[in-house]
């Protein structure tokens, strides 16, 4: 396949940045779409010219490190991490344009490289049950029904790589907030800290700068876990039951 | 800060605000559509003008009328709020934005929000405040006087460019409405396998058969008393 | 040298209670006085990071994802082991212990592997109260599911998720004490050198990826909890950015490095498509319950379907060959991972591989759809077909897949003693960058029980005994050590970026990978293994000569990383022959082709070689020295194994 790819770069956070369009040529259809930029990037550096740099880890979508924005969806046209997306998704002679996740919260690092600690300090500021190692029950002591289980499960399949926020129009991160809300008030093991965990993840979410959500369902519908507007629902419910119920005045 | 002003400066709680406000109009307009609904009955606007005297001078119906007002001035105060939040959060847009699988309404809900603004304000202007200062004529059933709203209406809508108005109005209203009726619910977490599809459904009939009766009201009068 | 494992003694089962009586304890007051590094943030790292801050202890934890969730524990599939025995079905610890000592190939220590056993009861419990979603019963209790290597049901599992899940439970554990201020995170920033003082680990040099400051941190004590090393091989199911690296500047201050040799080859991934091939997708062994390897019975067959002349459908039944079924019938295709793999390479050798490449076998889902339905197999294995189908394009349902062994764990890496600590004091290895308790071939599920074990209730208790002995005086960065490896990474850094050759960081890790494959992957031999140690030599001297790494440090720059990091990789490669040399039996992952029985199954030479082999450093270009740890076994009879 021959392709053209007009591609963000961007050489550092306070470089203006700006699209660069590469022509590519010998790209299989068995290649993973990182593997036709490892492609571009042998050549770039053999022109001495510095590689496109995009994050990326694991190349088997779970780790969530790989972000980018194709052809105006995260992660490309396919319900799919961009590590998992095949370039037989494509066409020879397609114009492929690339670029970094867009939120005010994911200041870009270089090129396609975003800075995604928000998240981190989302789940910091209460996305955990506060227990020590050691000292806890047995693990059969509290049985679970396997409904609630599966669907604890579900919200917590959430990889946080951020294409939720790329794809909101409002850059809000309510659906990543929400799945870690929602698995950890389904389960016995989150109830104790449930209207704090709450309170703080919400509090947190805002102070980082994320939009709000206007419920136009465009997470969902790009989410490469399927992390399910349910979530934000629970998460709003959680929210308000705490503020009234919750003895922080 | 209070919890509760708290709450109400949190995205969450301002999108709370949205939604309550979104259903407390939603409410509104059931009424609204339901009372004029007398103009279709053709009797020369007798039942219409006593409904609307009975609207703006029975205590409760002035309280809910307050109440409507708040929550349309609510409405727009926090959608501008969040919007502005909601620009801020992206300042630099992508190069190209392939709209995902979302619609279009759901996307465009402050355009239509502005639209149906200004076209309240107009019909407002146009009836309302007719109605409460406005020199009407008067007229007298049973020996009671009426202000004769009918008639001010039924002129109003000889005018074709006036119906047009309010036939487009209706079809943004529709269009406004068919995302904020089930995202109001989702707002407020109602949410729920069972009754969300239901929610979806009404919302769905909703949207289309109000913003029809009110369209079909300026379109019956044209063609019926021109 | 003979090297001190430190195990207590005493009968098996009290060892680990006694030891833990027996070690100095930190007064809680003074634990905040002491500083512990953690470098890496998968299953072990977060485990230690989070449970020393709630001891008290002042943590550091580096990784070089941009969040500690990304560490490549994420990726496990299948499971966790734990000697629970909530299926009543007669799980014991001691039985764990046995069938982790026996799938390792009797190269393992027993006493580790006890105490493995031992806490793997508490993991699950530790995990479940952290809020891990679990797969449970219809009753709410929590289920299991068999795995190989084992004739009970102890394996606990979410989805095919239960390292995402972990690992997100021991972040979550971890992010807890960064919001208690006791542990203090730097993401983006990789380990580039230890500090030893008079012999003692007391700090790390590390560089920020993205502005490229080369820094120094001090602490009483450093954790290596930095995984595995089979991105050697270039291609493995491990992550990109899986390396050696922090490992590797231990084992070049003083850190001996064990058993380099044992790498597990997984018998089930999708196989190469082509040369632009970048890792190695895995497809979860439970597949293999149902499907059915084959290869065609001729080499012209074979040849037919690589040229896409005939379909596998096509393939009359008498012309197949189910070569694990004709060659193992009581086990059949659920031999265990380096039976299958070293198989699946024979038949591919013999010229009857399947794919363009000639590097694939069939496994095969036909007769099993036939008999259960397509939607039984749909629920047992959907997730993964879909998986196989997004990356191959191609229907498993209709055809049938395609896979072949690729690189998977390393069961060496650091050596440590009982306490996990390393031949240098003060300096910890945990998890897979430890080599310490699979022995020659790692079980199913058991690397996420290492990882935490090791985390969450062995290295918490040992790390007391050691800071107690040193004391709690402050430490800084001050002292020239410091200083000096600073200036060493910078110089590397620097020789690194002016060396501006003509071939790519890529091109010299390809090569390597390929010889690592070609020479010391399923099967060794002396020959191959003596020529593939020059080629290394070769190799290296071009990387150092013609190496083009772009850009400066003062950036993000990938090109840098990943060159400092393959110009590990080519150390670490040449010791890998070199142990492979010394050792020269077959056992567990390594195989080689001198030491087989008659019918060409692997053959243990228990009488030389039941030893772990721990390299030392002797300076650049300096043969390692081979330092033994006997392994001593008084609770399990060694036996030869057999799947026939």
């Amino acid at each position: 396949m021959k392709l053209t790819l007009k591609i963000w770069r961007q050489k550092n956070a306070s470089d203006k940045g700006a699209f660069v369009t590469y022509p590519i040529d010998g790209i299989s259809t068995d290649m993973s779409f990182l593997e036709m930029m490892d492609v571009l990037n042998e050549e770039l550096a053999v022109k001495g010219e510095d590689p496109v740099h995009f994050d990326h880890d694991c190349r088997e979508g779970i780790c969530g490190m790989c972000s980018l924005y194709i052809n105006g969806h995260p992660h490309g046209p396919k319900q799919t991490t961009t590590c998992q997306l095949h370039m037989r998704s494509f066409s020879d002679g397609d114009t492929i344009t690339i670029e970094p996740w867009r939120a005010a919260a994911f200041p870009v690092v270089k090129d396609l490289v975003v800075d995604r600690g928000s998240f981190d300090r989302i789940i910091q500021a209460g996305g955990y049950v506060s227990v020590n190692t050691g000292g806890v029950p047995d693990a059969n002591e509290i049985p679970i029904p396997k409904r609630i289980a599966d669907e604890a499960f579900d919200s917590a399949t959430c990889i946080g790589c951020g294409a939720c926020v790329a794809a909101c129009k409002n850059a809000s991160a309510m659906l990543f907030t929400s799945a870690k809300i929602s698995q950890l008030a389904m389960l016995p093991q989150g109830q104790v800290e449930r209207m704090s965990r709450a309170e703080k993840m919400v509090a947190q979410m805002d102070a980082e700068g994320f939009g709000a959500c206007t419920n136009t369902g465009a997470c969902e519908a790009e989410c490469p876990k399927g992390i399910s507007l349910t979530n934000i629902a629970r998460m709003n419910r959680e929210y308000f039951s705490a503020s009234v119920k919750s003895e922080n005045v | 800060m209070s919890w509760v002003t708290k709450t109400l400066s949190s995205t969450i709680g301002r999108k709370l605000i949205m939604a309550l406000t979104g259903l407390f109009l939603i409410l509104f307009l059931t009424g609204h559509v339901s009372g004029n609904l007398l103009l279709f009955k053709g009797d020369g606007g007798e039942a219409f003008n006593i409904y609307a005297k009975f609207m703006t001078t029975n205590p409760a119906v002035k309280l809910l009328s307050y109440l409507t007002y708040i929550s349309i001035i609510g409405h727009v105060i926090f959608s501008i709020w969040l919007s502005k939040r909601n620009k801020s959060a992206r300042p630099i847009g992508y190069g190209v934005s392939t709209p995902p699988s979302t619609t279009v309404s759901s996307r465009n809900m402050g355009i239509l929000g502005t639209i149906i603004l200004i076209f309240i304000v107009v019909h407002m202007q146009s009836f309302w405040a007719q109605m409460h200062w406005g020199d009407l004529p008067v007229v007298t059933y049973d020996g009671e006087q009426y202000k004769d709203l009918f008639s001010i209406v039924t002129f109003a809508f000889q005018n074709e460019l006036m119906v047009i108005g309010y036939v487009v109005a209706m079809v943004f209203l529709a269009f406004h409405l068919s995302h904020g009726f089930a995202s109001a619910f989702q707002t407020l977490g109602l949410n729920h396998a069972k009754y969300s599809p239901a929610i979806s459904v009404i919302g769905k009939i909703y949207c289309i058969l109000v913003p029809i009766l009110f369209a079909s009201m300026p379109v019956y009068i044209y063609f019926t008393q021109s | 040298m003979i090297l001190d494992s430190k195990s207590p003694i005493g009968p098996l089962a009290e060892k680990w209670t006694k030891h833990k009586f027996n070690s100095k304890l930190v007064n809680p007051a003074n634990k905040r006085k002491y500083e512990v590094i953690v470098v890496g943030t998968g299953l072990a790292g977060a485990s230690a990071a989070a449970s020393l801050a709630e001891l008290g202890y002042k943590v550091k934890a580096f990784c070089f994802q941009d969040s500690p969730r990304r560490a490549h524990s994420i990726a496990a599939q299948g499971g966790i082991n734990a000697a629970k025995n909530y299926q009543n079905d007669g799980d014991s610890v001691f039985r764990l212990f046995y069938d982790t000592i026996k799938g390792g190939d009797y190269r393992s220590r027993e006493s580790n592997v006890y105490r493995l056993a031992e806490v793997s009861v508490n993991i699950i419990d530790q995990c479940v109260a952290q809020g891990v979603p679990f797969a449970r019963e219809y009753g709410g209790l929590l289920a299991n599911r068999s795995f190989g290597g084992a004739q009970v049901s102890r394996t606990f599992y979410a989805r095919g998720q239960t390292g995402q899940q972990l690992l997100l439970g021991a972040y979550s554990a971890l992010s807890r004490q960064v919001a208690n201020g006791k542990v203090k995170l730097y993401p983006r920033t990789e380990m580039m050198d230890v500090v030893t003082i008079d012999g003692h680990a007391r700090g790390i040099v590390t560089r920020n990826l993205i502005t490229g400051k080369i820094e120094t941190h001090a602490a009483h004590a450093v954790l290596l909890c930095t995984g595995g090393y089979g991105n050697v091989f270039f291609l493995s199911t491990n992550a990109m950015g899986s390396n050696v690296t922090a490992a590797w500047r231990a084992h070049k201050k003083g850190a001996y490095f064990a058993n380099p040799c044992y790498t597990q080859i997984h018998p089930t991934c999708i196989p190469v498509s082509g040369d632009h091939q970048s890792k190695l997708t895995l497809m979860s062994e439970s597949l293999r319950n149902d499907g059915r390897v084959w290869v065609p019975k001729t080499v012209e067959l074979a040849q037919k379907l690589r040229k896409g002349e005939i379909k596998p459908r096509d393939i009359k039944e008498e012309d197949r060959d189910y070569y694990l079924e004709r060659k193992y019938p009581s086990f059949g295709n659920l031999v265990p991972r380096d039976v299958a793999s070293r198989n699946a390479k024979d038949v591919c050798d013999e010229g009857r591989g399947v794919n363009e490449t000639g590097q694939a076998v069939f496994l095969d889902f036909r007769d099993a759809i036939n008999r259960d339905s397509e939607d039984a197999i749909r629920a047992r294995y959907g997730n993964l077909f879909d998986m196989y189908q997004q990356i191959t394009g191609e229907n498993p349902y209709q055809t049938p897949m395609k896979i072949y062994p690729a690189v998977h764990y390393t069961m060496g890496g650091l050596w440590v003693d009982y306490n996990l600590s390393t031949t240098v004091p003060g300096l910890y290895s945990l998890g897979e960058a430890n080599f310490s308790d699979h022995g020659a071939n790692r079980l199913g599920a058991s690397a996420l029980m290492q990882g935490l074990a090791d985390g969450y209730f062995v290295v918490p208790y040992t790390i007391g005994d050691y800071l107690a002995q040193i004391g709690p005086a402050p430490v800084d960065t001050n002292h020239p050590e410091f200083a000096k490896a600073e200036k060493g990474v910078k110089d590397a850094i620097q020789k690194l970026l002016s060396i501006n050759g003509a071939k790519t960081v890529d091109h010299f890790h390809k090569a390597l990978g390929h010889i690592m494959w070609e020479y010391c992957g399923m099967a060794r031999n002396a020959e191959g293994l003596t020529k593939a140690k020059g080629m290394i030599q070769e190799l290296r001297k071009e990387f150092w000569k013609d190496v083009k790494v772009l850009g400066a440090n003062e950036e993000l720059n990938q090109t840098l990383e990943k060159a400092s990091r393959v110009a590990d990789f080519l150390e670490l490669g040449e010791l890998m022959i070199d142990d492979a040399l010394n050792r020269n039996e077959s056992c567990g992952g390594h195989f080689r082709t001198e030491s087989q029985t008659p019918e060409g199954e692997a053959l243990r030479d228990d009488e030389n070689y039941a030893y772990v082999a721990a390299w030392a450093f002797k300076g650049e270009n300096t043969p390692e020295e081979l330092n033994k740890e006997p392994l001593v076994f008084e609770n399990v009879k060694l036996t030869q194994r057999s799947y026939k």
